[in-house]
């Protein structure tokens, strides 16, 4: 090999020009709103499939601990469980009345319905954001699969996010539970809409995101109701299921309420996913 | 061009890992920064040229996969990257105690830079809160993960160093 060592540039130098060109490329990404492009396409296509193999190698590591983990609880729990056998037996003849109950008012509510009219596609979670600030994350599923940017992501039959940037094969989803995440909701109870937004400390602390701007003077949003998406919001189709309220107290305007509200969907053990394959339609020319 | 080809495959080995197993392995949701080990430990011993091309190359991923806009990550990596390479004269070998102080280091910088830049920005102002829970748990857990990484990179480095040292003897 030739050795061309004879000239070299001054380490200051390149950095300064890195520097410019990452700036520019901040500049140009952020005013005309695009990601990457042709990397996007090249970085994809290379690391897509390893992370999808890597993933599932990964999922199987984790099941093998926690099988590992529950192997002594589970001899524990065992003896203690037995005795319980009884005292459940007697409850299931009631909870199985609840359940009838519950079913009958789901579907008074016609959730499931709404969802299923739209088109949707599954997807695998293959990739989550590399830091622990943000809670963005890969599927498998991209463009050529026809995902758009601003498609709404679903799963166990709640809202998982948004899709924020779109590669051939790939698919990047900003989950609601993010900190930068907003969502206009509404209470299913007394069609109250409410902002949701995703934060950071709430949901490492309590497993709860918060919410606020809810027109509630009258107090009849109580805890445990039904928060579904907004017809008002622009982004998000209506009717899917946010979360349930779990903690709710008056703003000192004494107008609006805030609290904070479960996810109806586990986030930390998000494997599969469905994409809606229909997006609002806002009446706004793109 | 061994070393170029090497240093490629720790790089994608390690953003691999860290967007896939570790974050099924997270420990209270807080997973090891793996690039940053990476980028801060051929930082100090390369110095800061090849630092700095190998954060440039590392934030391009995390742009690329992670950031609504480009250049972000990019240019904070790199920054750390040719930071490190500073303290080339100081570092050897044998030595633990500077690349973990400076690994934690490197780590503290980033997230505080996150957070200034990206948190702080939208008015979340409780940063002692953010200091406890995200940033000093991943300080810990990665420099736990960064002693065995590190190793790693350094019997690597120090291969790759004995090779071309010997294959330059030749020539003369």
């Amino acid at each position: 090999m030739r050795r061309r060592s004879r000239f070299k540039i001054p380490t200051k130098y390149i950095l300064l020009a890195l520097t410019v060109f990452c700036i520019a490329a901040m500049y140009i990404s952020f005013s005309l709103n695009l990601t990457g492009g042709p990397l996007n396409t090249v970085a994809g296509a290379i690391f897509g499939p390893m992370q999808r193999g890597i993933n599932v190698m990964g999922t199987w590591i984790s099941d093998k601990a926690d099988n590992f983990k529950q192997l002594n609880e589970v001899m524990a729990e065992n003896e203690e469980l037995k005795s319980q056998v009884e005292e459940l037996t007697q409850e299931l003849n009631e909870t199985k009345l609840e359940q009838y109950e519950l079913e009958n008012l789901r579907e008074l509510l016609e959730l499931d319905k709404q969802y299923s009219d739209y088109d949707k596609t599954a997807a695998n979670v293959i990739g989550k954001d590399a830091g622990n600030w943000f809670q963005t994350f890969i599927i498998d599923k991209g463009s050529k699969d026809g995902i758009e940017i601003d498609m709404n992501v679903i799963a166990d039959g709640g809202l998982v996010g948004i899709v924020y940037d779109v590669g051939p094969h790939y698919a990047k989803v900003r989950s609601i539970i993010d900190d930068t995440s907003q969502v206009y909701g509404m209470v299913l109870s007394t069609s109250d809409n409410c902002v949701i937004s995703g934060n950071l400390s709430t949901m490492s602390n309590d497993q709860v995101i918060t919410f606020s701007n809810l027109n509630d003077s009258s107090h009849k949003v109580q805890i445990g109701d039904q928060v579904v998406t907004s017809n008002v919001s622009s982004k998000y189709l209506e009717g899917i299921l946010v979360g349930y309220i779990s903690t709710i107290s008056d703003d000192s305007n004494n107008l609006t309420r805030s609290g904070t509200l479960t996810p109806a969907v586990d986030f930390e053990h998000l494997q599969q996913v469905l994409v809606i394959l229909e997006k609002k339609e806002t009446g706004e020319e793109e | 061009m061994r070393r170029k080809i090497l240093v490629t495959i720790i790089i994608i080995v390690c953003f691999l890992l860290q967007s896939t197993v570790f974050q099924t392995l997270s420990f209270a949701s807080i997973s090891p920064n793996l690039l940053i080990i990476v980028i801060a430990s051929f930082g100090f011993m390369r110095g800061s040229k090849e630092g700095m091309v190998i954060g440039f190359f590392c934030g391009l991923l995390v742009d690329i996969f992670f950031a609504e806009y480009l250049g972000f990550y990019t240019l904070l990596h790199m920054y750390i990257g040719w930071a490190n390479g500073f303290f080339k004269k100081h570092f050897f070998p044998d030595d633990i105690a500077l690349p973990m102080v400076l690994i934690s280091c490197s780590d503290l910088i980033y997230n505080l830079a996150i957070y200034f830049f990206r948190f702080l920005f939208r008015s979340r102002f409780s940063f002692g809160y953010y200091l406890i829970h995200i940033m000093i748990p991943e300080i810990v857990y990665t420099l736990l993960i960064s002693i065995v990484v590190y190793f790693v990179i350094l019997k690597i480095n120090q291969r790759l160093e004995h090779i071309e040292k010997r294959s330059a003897s030749k020539f003369v």
